[in-house]
């Protein structure tokens, strides 16, 4: 053999290397498609159904599944990367890259919790945490770059993950930028301001990209006006904002709200990503509740707060609002509607519709059609959901008054953490049903802040808890709004980082109790659990070298499981 | 590991027959601690934090937003603003600076403020840049309107955390807002079997001193308030201890505190300080709980 020839032979048993090192990004037409081999996007594809298409793990076999590989990742700080700790030990140290505009004292490393879906392209798994960033080998676990942003500071309370366009990712702060990032290296290619830091937004979205637009929504306390926007993948220009709540005097859904300032006060942030319908070219996102959340201040009963509470879609490419529906008309509760929606193409009263559909932190469910915004049902998911007086013509639940903050104190279910919280739901094809976790605690709610001007933010309210009506991964039949079946967790305490639907018919979840768990996804069934601590962010899966895996954290650790 | 049915009784609980695996008692160390489920909160905590001031927050941490990032200001300028406030300002922004009966805008959640270092946006304002919007013009020397702005930001920057004002000086509304006769009524009805107001009852007024927390002892058997929510809420005021019995499938019954508990597992803390686990059958669920935990006839200790 020729020394030309032996050098040739070298690099072709070294090619693979090289795809896993390098990758080849991520073809934005992938995003279109139904979720198989990787996770390319937040909710996997932009249906946000979290149903994959692998059918290695089954009902049968998933009693088998193993673990493959675990890896402990520290938060970084200024003096350096904190040392992540896994599989694949021995190798180089990862590449370490520094950001940001801040002196990174706030929060001062520590270890990072993760509550975001990982992206996995090409091998590799990215994935964040406030302030921190990674990218992962999915086959060992081995972190191949670790990024940190020095902060300005803002509510560190968690980041949803990246968005991905061809060799780019993109990330929120909570200082409030998007970050730009070269997949490959790490390395940063640019960051802009999204939102105004002095007016205390935070930023913890997961930006979603859809064609060349990067749509990041963002966050705020502080009664200021809710909006999301579109930018450039390419240089982050921005492209288009939409804001949440009137702004000013004629804006549609002025006639909602005492003023003009309650209204530009009014909260309604967008800081979970929404779902993508390519067909009508919406993307359908949820607002969160009206501030002052818990007071007086944003007129009486009869006034809904627009846009608060409800679901919206918007033209990706205009900008422009295409129809809403209110799911909490002037809620009292700082229960948000935020939570990501899910669209199903599938049959209702006799006809195939397309739908969308979302379980809401007040404890109801909706179904509407995601052409026309019509609504087309509305039901009770939670068990102990006491609020509701009726649905009104609507289909939108109204408040029975007496179950707001008051100053005797009220016996409410949920707390205000909600039904559900952020955690994804998920939705199987197979079975038409819709999984969701489902919280029934009882607090007392104290009205402390009388001000006929309102509190603000969060103020003006006491909660105690009073009780629990229990955990449940629930199961709901769309079209009845009926629970197909209800799983009680002993000892959860909801939550449980979201589900997982796959077409092995299986369906993944937390606990809230210390495990993951697969359950029959018609049944309910649980066939398979590992006690790996409080799940924290919602469960995933890909296919690496023909083996489907199994990815889920908790806190700073993550797991991947694989059926050998 | 031979697979007998088990029953798991919970004393003072209502039973239902559960399918169990044994998997033995096992022994360990003894380490008595209360269920303890490892989930994160949920992502909004509920009771607003002191977000800090002057810079540094609790524990030393720097604060969360640029109004309490910023050093305090000049106290004799914040002193001067605060009586050019007084007398220029309150009537329409309010005392408190959250807005005034005249309609005037809540300056504490005002974007100008937010966003004003040193009163070079407040200034054009006070001048009249916005006359049109019902802001009249103001005749203060800018150094006047300075010392406003010092003030100002002094009082932001003691606004609490998620959005929530500065501390008030007015006390929260009493929440003995109820109907005594209809308490009484009710007391005499369904509580006076097992308890009096001069037997086990007698001084609970002085010592739970206030209304909130002797009504939230009533409902939820006691604990802390001021937490709520998913998270923070969970545990926190269950005083109970809840005991269960695990009944082998030879008859044999093993007694002990429940320590940790989920689907597929149940630890006991036994009388003898010794931990014992064991396994839970998986089943299908139902609509219905598969182990009921009913509440029952006996009354919390008070």
């Amino acid at each position: 053999m020729t020394l030309k020839k032996l050098l040739v032979a070298a690099a072709l048993a070294a090619s693979p290397v090289l795809l896993i090192a390098q990758g080849r990004g991520l073809d934005p037409a992938k995003l279109l498609k139904p979720l198989t081999d990787e996770w390319p996007t937040y909710s996997g594809d932009y249906s946000a159904k979290r149903y994959s298409l692998l059918t290695q793990i089954t009902r049968l076999n998933v009693k088998h599944l193993t673990l493959a590989w675990t890896v402990r990742l520290t938060g970084a700080s200024v003096s350096g990367p904190g040392g992540d700790v896994g599989g694949g030990r021995g190798g180089a140290s990862p590449n370490f890259i520094v950001g940001g505009e801040g002196t990174g004292e706030y929060p001062g490393g520590g270890p990072p919790t993760i509550k975001a879906s990982a992206l996995m392209v090409d091998g590799t798994i990215y994935l964040t945490a406030p302030d921190n960033a990674w990218a992962i080998d999915a086959r060992d676990g081995r972190v191949l770059w670790h990024y940190f942003w020095k902060s300005r500071g803002g509510t560190h309370i968690a980041t949803r993950g990246f968005g991905m366009w061809k060799d780019y990712l993109y990330m929120e702060t909570p200082d409030n930028y998007l970050v730009s990032l070269e997949a490959r290296t790490g390395k940063e290619r640019w960051h802009k301001v999204i939102s105004d830091f002095s007016q205390q937004y935070f930023s913890t979205a997961a930006p979603l990209v859809i064609g060349n637009h990067v749509i990041a929504g963002t966050g705020n306390d502080l009664d200021m006006p809710g909006f999301l926007q579109s930018f450039d993948p390419e240089s982050g220009e921005l492209q288009w904002k939409l804001y949440t709540v009137p702004m000013n005097p004629g804006d549609p859904g002025i006639e909602t709200w005492p003023n003009v300032d309650a209204a530009r006060h009014g909260g309604a942030q967008p800081w979970l990503p929404g779902a993508y319908d390519p067909q009508t070219n919406l993307y359908i996102f949820g607002t969160g509740n009206p501030t002052p959340a818990y007071t007086p201040g944003r007129g009486d009963e009869s006034m809904d707060n627009l846009f608060t509470g409800s679901l919206i879609a918007v033209n990706v490419d205009t900008g422009k609002m295409a129809w809403y529906y209110q799911t909490a008309p002037h809620d009292m509760h700082d229960w948000d509607s935020a939570q990501t929606p899910v669209l199903v193409d599938g049959m209702f009263k006799g006809r195939m519709r397309k739908l969308v559909m979302t379980a809401a932190r007040n404890g109801y469910f909706f179904v509407l059609d995601r052409v026309t915004g019509e609504h087309l049902l509305t039901s009770k998911y939670g068990s102990a959901t006491n609020w509701v007086k009726n649905l009104d013509e609507k289909g939108r639940p109204k408040r029975n008054v007496e179950k707001d903050p008051t100053v005797g104190g009220s016996i409410v279910s949920p707390s205000a953490g909600g039904t559900v919280n952020w955690e994804p739901p998920a939705f199987s094809p197979d079975t038409g049903l819709f999984y969701v976790s489902e919280d029934n605690v009882y607090s007392i709610f104290y009205l402390l802040d009388t001000d006929p001007r309102g509190s603000m933010g969060l103020g003006g309210k006491l909660e105690t808890r009073a009780g629990n009506g229990g955990s449940f991964l629930t199961a709901l039949d769309y079209r009845t709004g009926k629970a197909a079946w209800r799983y009680k967790y002993e000892g959860g305490a909801g939550g449980g980082g979201g589900v997982l639907a796959t077409a092995g018919k299986v369906v993944f979840a937390g606990d809230g109790a210390g495990n993951i768990v697969a359950h029959d996804a018609y049944t309910g069934k649980a066939l398979w659990h590992s006690k790996i601590g409080g799940v924290t962010n919602p469960p995933q899966t890909y296919l690496l070298d023909g083996r489907q895996y199994l990815l889920v954290a908790t806190n700073d650790q993550l797991w991947a499981f694989v059926m050998y | 590991m031979p697979n007998r049915l088990l029953a798991i009784a919970l004393a003072g609980l209502t039973v239902v027959a559960t399918h169990v695996a044994a998997q033995g008692t096992s022994p360990q160390t003894p380490l008595p601690q209360t269920p303890a489920p490892q989930t994160p909160p949920p992502d909004r905590p509920q009771t607003p934090e002191p977000a800090g001031r002057g810079g540094r927050g609790r524990g030393g941490q720097m604060a969360t937003f640029p109004a309490q990032q910023r050093p305090p200001g000049d106290p004799e300028l914040v002193a001067k603003g605060k009586q050019l406030f007084t007398t220029n300002c309150v009537a329409c922004h309010g005392a408190d600076l959250r807005g005034g009966v005249t309609g005037g805008p809540n300056l504490l959640r005002s974007a100008v403020v937010l966003m004003d270092q040193h009163g070079e946006l407040i200034l054009p304002i006070v001048h009249g840049a916005r006359a049109e919007r019902g802001m009249p013009p103001l005749p203060l020397p800018d150094p006047d309107v300075v010392a406003i702005a010092e003030y100002i930001h002094s009082v932001v920057s003691t606004a609490r955390g998620q959005g929530a004002p500065p501390e008030s000086d007015t006390p929260p509304p009493n929440a003995l807002v109820g109907d005594a006769k209809a308490g009484e009524a009710y007391f005499t009805a369904n509580c006076s079997k097992c308890h009096s107001a001069t037997g086990d009852l007698a001084g609970i007024g002085s010592r739970i001193d206030e209304a909130k927390n002797l009504q939230n002892d009533w409902v939820v058997g006691g604990g802390a308030t001021g937490r709520g929510g998913r998270g923070a809420a969970r545990g926190s005021n269950d005083r109970r201890t809840v005991t269960a019995t695990v009944t082998m499938a030879n008859g044999e019954k093993i007694q002990g505190q429940v320590a940790r508990l989920d689907n597929f597992f149940i630890t006991l803390l036994l009388d003898d300080g010794r931990l014992a686990r064991f396994g839970v059958k998986a089943t299908s669920p139902t609509s219905r709980s598969r182990i009921r935990w009913n509440s029952t006839k006996s009354c919390p200790a008070s």
